[in-house]
C-alpha cells in the first residue's frame, strides 16, 4: 500500500506492507536509524517519534496511521550542524551514556517543553516516566531538561 | 607509578580531572551514532531463531524442509548441519553449542536458525519447523540440582576455553556442579565457639536481567579473506578467540568490529550470538544479521541468583572474629562466566574487613534455566547483601552504631583482607565518614524512616593484559588505537583526555579509534571496571613512549642529545629553540603529514604482578520511608562515595555511580525474573519492572574520594560497579531501622514488606 506523509519537513511517498510499524518504516525504508527499537511493547520509549508534534511509540504505531501527518525523528530536530537546545543541554549535563535511549528521550522532552516551557521537577518526572534509561539514573536528564528550558526561553527573548 | 616520578595533583592538570563534555555526545544526540543494530551490508540476509519450548528434552527429530521451502528463505540451520566446524564455545568451560545438539537444556535455547532475504520472511518461516521432543526430568534451582538423584544437565566433561583452570572433571563423579570453590584461613569453628555474639541467616539474591536497551545483535560476513563480525560485544578479543576455534581460522582472519554499544552492564561480556550468526553466514556465504528482541535477550543471559547461608561472629569488644559462608549460585544451563562469578563471590563475601578466621564455600550449579553470567559487580552484588546485612545485625547485638562498628573493623590502606590478594588500596574509613556526614546519621529520624549504609571491596580489574597504540600525526593531531569498547561508560572519553594531557594536544585534536581487532592492539576485555586503570595506563605509557621517540628525533634536528632537551607541553625546548611535535615530525621526515606510533603493553609484572589490579570500593547509603499501609518503600536520600583514586572526568565518574546505584535500587526493590515451573513468567518489559524517572531519590549526594592511591594513570582506579554492590544491603538495613523488620530476600517489593510487617504485628500482638 501507498503511504504519503511528511518526514522531518520533507514529503515522502513509499510503498509499504500494511503490517509495518512506523519504527520499521523509518529505520528500514527511510534509513532514519536514530529511531531505536528496544522493548517493542510500548514501555521503554526508545522509539519515541513525534507525529504532529505528539510523542508516539513508533514500535507499536502502524506506519499507515501516520499517513498525511507530520513525523519528526531525532534526525529532524536540528538544522544542519546547529544543535537544538535540548540536544545541547543533553551534552552539557552528561544526560546520556550509551545513548540508546537518547533520541527518544530528547524527542519526548521537546514535546514536554512545547506544552510546558518551564516545568517543575515533578512535571518532568510525570511526563517523562514512559521513557526508560538504564545508564544514567535519570537525574542528569532532569537537569538537562531544565537547562534546555532555560536555553529556549533565552532564545525566545533574543529572537 | 613506574616511569612517572613526579605525579601531578588535582589542580595541576590541563585536561584530566576536568568534566570535559563527551565527544560521542554529538553523534548520540543527533541519532547519528552507529550501533551494531544499525549496520547494514550489501547482500545482507537475516536470521531468526527457533527456540526450545521445554527446559530439558531430547530432540527426537527436527524437520526443517517445509520451512526451507518458504518464500525468501535461503537456508535453515540446525545442530545436525554443523559438520566441518567445532560448534562448542565457552571461555571458561567449552560446554555451549551454538545450536542445541541432541538435547535442549533450557526453555528458550536456540534449536534452529532460519536465514532469509528479509527479517519478516525468516520470522514467518519459523512456524514451519517441525520438532519432536522427549521431555526429560528438570532441575530448576540449585537445591534440586544438588539432590543425590538429580537428573544431569550435562552428562559429559568439557575442556577449557580461552581461560584455563575452570574445566570441570565430570569423569571423576558426574554431577551438576559447574564450579566448586573453597578456601579458609584461621580456625573458624573454634572462633565461633568463643564468640560473644553470632548472627546467622539465609539470604536470597534474585535472578535479574541487565536490560541493556540495545538487545544482542551481530552481523557476520564469512568471506574468502576470513570472517568479519560487527557485534554488540563487550570483549571482542575473546569473541575472536572463540570464533577462530569454531571455524578453524587463524586470529588474523577473524575480525571483530564493535561500534557504539547500547548498554552492557556485563551482560554483553564474552561470546553470545556471534557463533550462531557466523555459522549462518558460513552456511549461506552472505553477510547475515541476527538481531534479538528484548524478549529473546531475556532468554539469553541473566545474572546468577544466589542462596547464601552465612554466619558471622564478634567478640565482646566488637572485633570481627569469624565468617563462614556457603554460597549456591544458580548458573543455568551453560557455564558462561559463572565459574568466574563463583570465584569472585567467594572472595567478595569477606568484605573490606579484617577477619582472622574465614571459611567460604561457593558452588556454581548447572540447572535447566537461562544461562547466568556476568552482571555489573558480579559476585559482589550477591554476597554484599548478606554480608552487610549481618554487619548491621551484629552492631545491634553490640548495641553500637553500625557506622562505628564498621569503622572498628575496616581494613586500613595497606592492610590485607585476603592473604593471597593485594593489600587494600583505599581509605574506606575516610569514605565512610564522608558518607555518614552526607546522610546525617546523627539526626533524629521521623517515624517510618530509616537510613542504612553498606560498604564493599571487590577484587577488580581482571587480568592485566592490555595494549595500546598512540599515533602522533604530522599536524600534531593524535589517534589512540584501543581495544576497549565504548558502551556508554565513557571509556573513549577518558582515554582521549589522558592522551590530550600527555601529548599536550588540544582535546579536539585527539580521537579514539576502535575496537576493531584488525587494527586495535590486544585488550583482554572491557569489564571488571578495568579500562581507566589498565587501558588508561597503557595509553599514558604509549604517549610517553611516543614522546621518547620524538625527543630522539628533536635531538637530531636540534643537534644535541635527548638528555639535554626539556619536554614542554606539546613539544620540546633546548636553549632558546622550541619545537612543537608537529615541527619535530616535519624536520625528521622532511615532509609534512608523516606520523609515528607510540606503544605500550601491560602484563602481570612489577606493580601489576599482585592481583587484584585494584580494589573497587563500594560505599553507599540511603534513607527510606516505609508506608506501613502498603509496604511501599520510598527513597528519600541516596549517597555514594566513588573511591576512584583520581576521576579522569568527574562528571562521568559521578554518572557511573548514580547509574550503578540505580541498578542496585532496581534489584533491591522491584527486579526479579520469576519462573513458574519451567516457564519464565515475566520475560518482557511489561512485566519486568526496571527503575523509572519516578523512582528517583528525593535527595542525592554523589561524592568522589580522590586519594590517587591506585595503580592506574595519575593514581586512578576503576569505578562503575562499586556503587551498585552495597545498595541492596543499604536498603535492607534502612528498612530494618524504619520498621524493625529484617528482610533477607530481594527484591523488597511492597507485597513482601507488607507481609513482613504483618507477621511482625502478629508476633507483637
Amino acid at each position: 500500500m501507498k503511504l504519503s506523509f511528511e518526514v522531518n519537513g520533507r514529503p515522502v511517498e513509499l510503498e509499504i506492507e500494511p503490517q509495518e510499524t512506523l519504527a520499521e518504516v523509518l529505520r528500514n525504508r527511510c534509513q532514519l536509524t536514530g529511531v531505536k527499537i528496544s522493548c517493542e511493547v510500548q514501555v521503554c520509549g526508545s522509539c519515541t517519534t513525534l507525529v504532529d508534534g505528539q510523542p508516539v511509540s513508533a514500535c507499536t504505531f502502524l506506519a499507515y496511521e501516520a499517513r498525511s501527518r507530520r513525523v519528526t525523528t531525532i534526525e529532524g530536530l536540528n538544522d544542519g550542524e546547529r544543535l537544538h537546545p535540548m540536544q545541547r543541554a543533553f551534552i552539557e549535563e552528561f544526560a546520556f551514556q550509551c545513548g540508546f535511549c537518547t533520541p527518544g528521550m530528547i524527542l519526548a522532552a521537546t514535546a514536554l517543553l512545547a506544552e510546558n516551557p518551564d516545568p517543575t521537577d515533578a512535571e518532568i518526572v510525570s511526563f517523562m516516566d514512559g521513557n526508560l534509561c538504564r545508564c544514567t539514573g535519570y537525574a542528569p536528564i532532569v537537569k538537562a531538561i531544565h537547562r534546555a528550558a532555560g536555553l529556549m526561553r533565552e532564545e525566545k527573548r533574543n529572537a | 607509578m613506574s616511569g612517572e616520578p613526579t605525579r601531578k595533583k588535582p589542580g595541576e592538570f590541563h585536561v584530566v580531572n576536568h568534566s570535559v563534555p563527551r565527544e560521542d555526545g554529538f553523534a548520540k544526540v543527533t541519532g547519528r551514532a552507529v550501533y551494531a543494530s544499525d549496520v547494514r551490508l550489501d547482500g545482507m540476509a537475516y536470521a531468526k531463531v527457533a527456540r526450545s519450548p521445554y527446559a530439558h528434552a531430547r530432540i527426537r527429530s527436527l524437520n526443517v524442509s517445509e520451512a526451507a521451502r518458504q518464500p525468501g528463505v535461503l537456508a535453515v540451520l540446525t545442530g545436525n548441519d554443523l559438520e566441518g566446524i567445532d560448534p562448542y564455545y565457552g571461555h571458561a568451560v567449552k560446554d555451549h553449542p551454538l545450536l542445541a545438539i541432541g538435547k535442549v537444556r533450557f526453555l528458550g535455547e536456540p534449536v534452529a536458525a532460519v536465514i532469509a532475504e528479509t527479517e519478516r520472511a525468516a520470522y514467518e518461516a519459523l512456524e514451519f519447523i517441525e520438532a519432536e521432543y522427549e521431555e526429560l526430568a528438570t532441575v530448576l534451582d540449585a537445591d534440586q540440582a544438588l539432590a543425590a538423584d538429580a537428573p544431569l544437565v550435562h552428562e559429559k566433561a568439557y575442556s577449557g576455553g580461552a581461560f584455563r583452570g575452570f574445566e570441570d572433571d565430570k569423569a571423576q563423579k558426574p554431577s551438576n556442579i559447574c564450579q566448586n570453590i573453597h578456601f579458609e584461613w584461621g580456625a573458624a569453628a573454634a572462633a565461633f565457639a568463643q564468640a560473644a555474639h553470632v548472627v546467622e541467616g539465609e539470604f536470597y539474591f534474585p535472578m535479574a536481567y541487565a536490560y541493556a536497551m540495545e538487545p544482542y545483535v551481530s552481523v557476520a560476513d564469512f568471506a574468502s579473506n576470513g570472517l568479519t563480525v560487527y557485534s554488540s560485544a563487550q570483549h571482542p578479543f575473546i569473541v575472536r578467540h572463540d570464533l577462530s576455534k569454531i571455524f578453524g581460522l587463524p586470529l588474523n582472519r577473524v575480525r571483530l568490529v564493535v561500534p557504539f554499544v547500547g548498554g552492557g552492564y556485563g551482560s554483553k561480556s564474552y561470546t553470545k550470538i556471534e557463533p550462531l550468526t557466523s555459522a549462518c553466514s558460513w552456511r549461506v556465504r552472505r553477510p547475515v544479521k541476527l538481531q534479538l528482541s528484548v524478549e529473546e535477550a531475556m532468554l539469553t543471559i541473566r545474572n546468577d541468583d544466589a542462596r547464601v547461608r552465612v554466619r558471622t561472629a564478634v567478640d565482646a569488644e566488637g572485633q570481627l572474629l569469624a565468617r563462614e559462608a556457603m554460597i549456591h549460585l544458580n548458573t543455568g544451563a551453560y557455564a558462561e562466566n559463572s565459574p568466574l562469578v563463583a570465584k569472585k563471590a567467594a572472595n567478595r563475601i569477606i568484605g573490606p574487613y579484617r577477619i582472622p578466621n574465614v571459611s567460604v564455600d561457593c558452588l556454581a550449579v548447572y540447572t535447566n534455566t537461562v544461562p547466568a553470567s556476568s552482571f555489573r559487580g558480579f559476585g559482589a552484588t550477591q554476597v554484599t547483601f548478606p554480608g552487610e546485612s549481618q554487619m548491621d545485625e551484629l552492631a545491634e547485638k553490640l548495641r553500637t552504631d553500625p557506622i562505628e562498628f564498621r569503622q572498628k573493623n575496616l581494613a586500613a590502606r595497606g592492610e590485607s583482607v585476603h592473604p593471597n590478594l593485594r593489600a587494600l588500596d583505599a581509605d574506606l574509613s575516610g569514605d565512610l565518614s564522608m558518607l555518614a556526614e552526607a546522610l546525617e546519621t546523627q539526626k533524629p529520624l521521623s517515624p517510618n524512616r530509616g537510613w542504612g549504609v553498606g560498604v564493599s571491596a571487590s577484587d577488580a580489574g581482571s587480568d592485566p593484559v592490555t595494549s595500546a597504540l598512540v599515533q602522533v600525526y604530522g599536524d600534531g593531531s593524535v589517534s589512540v588505537l584501543t581495544g576497549s569498547t565504548e558502551m556508554g561508560q565513557g571509556s573513549h572519553m577518558v582515554l582521549r583526555q589522558i592522551a590530550a594531557e600527555e601529548m599536550g594536544a588540544p582535546i579536539e585534536k585527539v580521537r579514539v579509534v576502535g575496537p576493531d581487532t584488525a587494527i586495535s592492539p590486544f585488550e583482554r576485555s572491557t569489564g571488571a571496571s578495568r579500562t581507566t586503570t589498565l587501558m588508561g595506563r597503557a595509553v599514558l605509557e604509549a604517549c610517553q613512549e611516543a614522546i621518547e621517540q620524538l625527543k630522539n628525533m628533536a635531538a637530531e634536528a636540534m643537534k644535541t642529545t635527548p638528555q639535554r632537551l626539556t619536554v614542554e607541553r606539546g613539544g620540546v625546548s633546548y636553549q632558546d629553540q622550541r619545537l612543537t611535535w608537529s615541527e619535530v615530525l616535519a624536520r625528521y621526515f622532511g615532509m609534512s603529514g608523516a606520523s609515528i606510533v607510540g606503544r605500550a603493553y601491560l602484563r602481570r609484572v612489577g606493580d601489576l604482578c599482585m592481583l587484584p589490579v585494584f580494589w573497587e570500593i563500594g560505599c553507599a547509603g540511603v534513607e527510606v520511608s516505609v508506608d506501613p499501609e502498603t509496604g511501599r518503600i520510598g527513597l528519600e536520600k541516596l549517597a555514594t562515595v566513588g573511591d576512584v583514586g583520581l576521576a579522569i572526568n568527574p562528571a562521568m565518574a559521578e554518572g557511573q555511580d548514580l547509574g550503578a546505584a540505580t541498578m542496585g535500587l532496581g534489584i533491591g526493590l522491584y527486579e526479579e525474573l520469576t519462573y513458574e515451573g519451567q516457564q519464565l513468567l515475566n520475560g518482557n518489559l511489561l512485566d519486568y519492572r526496571v527503575p523509572r524517572f519516578s523512582d528517583l531519590a528525593k535527595k542525592m549526594d554523589l561524592m568522589l574520594a580522590e586519594n590517587q592511591d591506585g595503580v592506574g594513570p595519575y593514581g586512578a582506579k576503576g569505578g562503575g560497579e562499586g556503587s551498585l554492590n552495597p545498595v541492596p544491603a543499604c536498603l535492607a538495613n534502612a528498612v530494618y531501622r524504619a520498621t524493625g523488620v529484617r528482610l533477607r530476600r530481594l527484591p523488597m517489593t511492597p507485597e513482601r514488606v507488607w507481609q513482613a510487617l504483618k507477621e511482625r504485628g502478629n508476633k507483637d500482638a
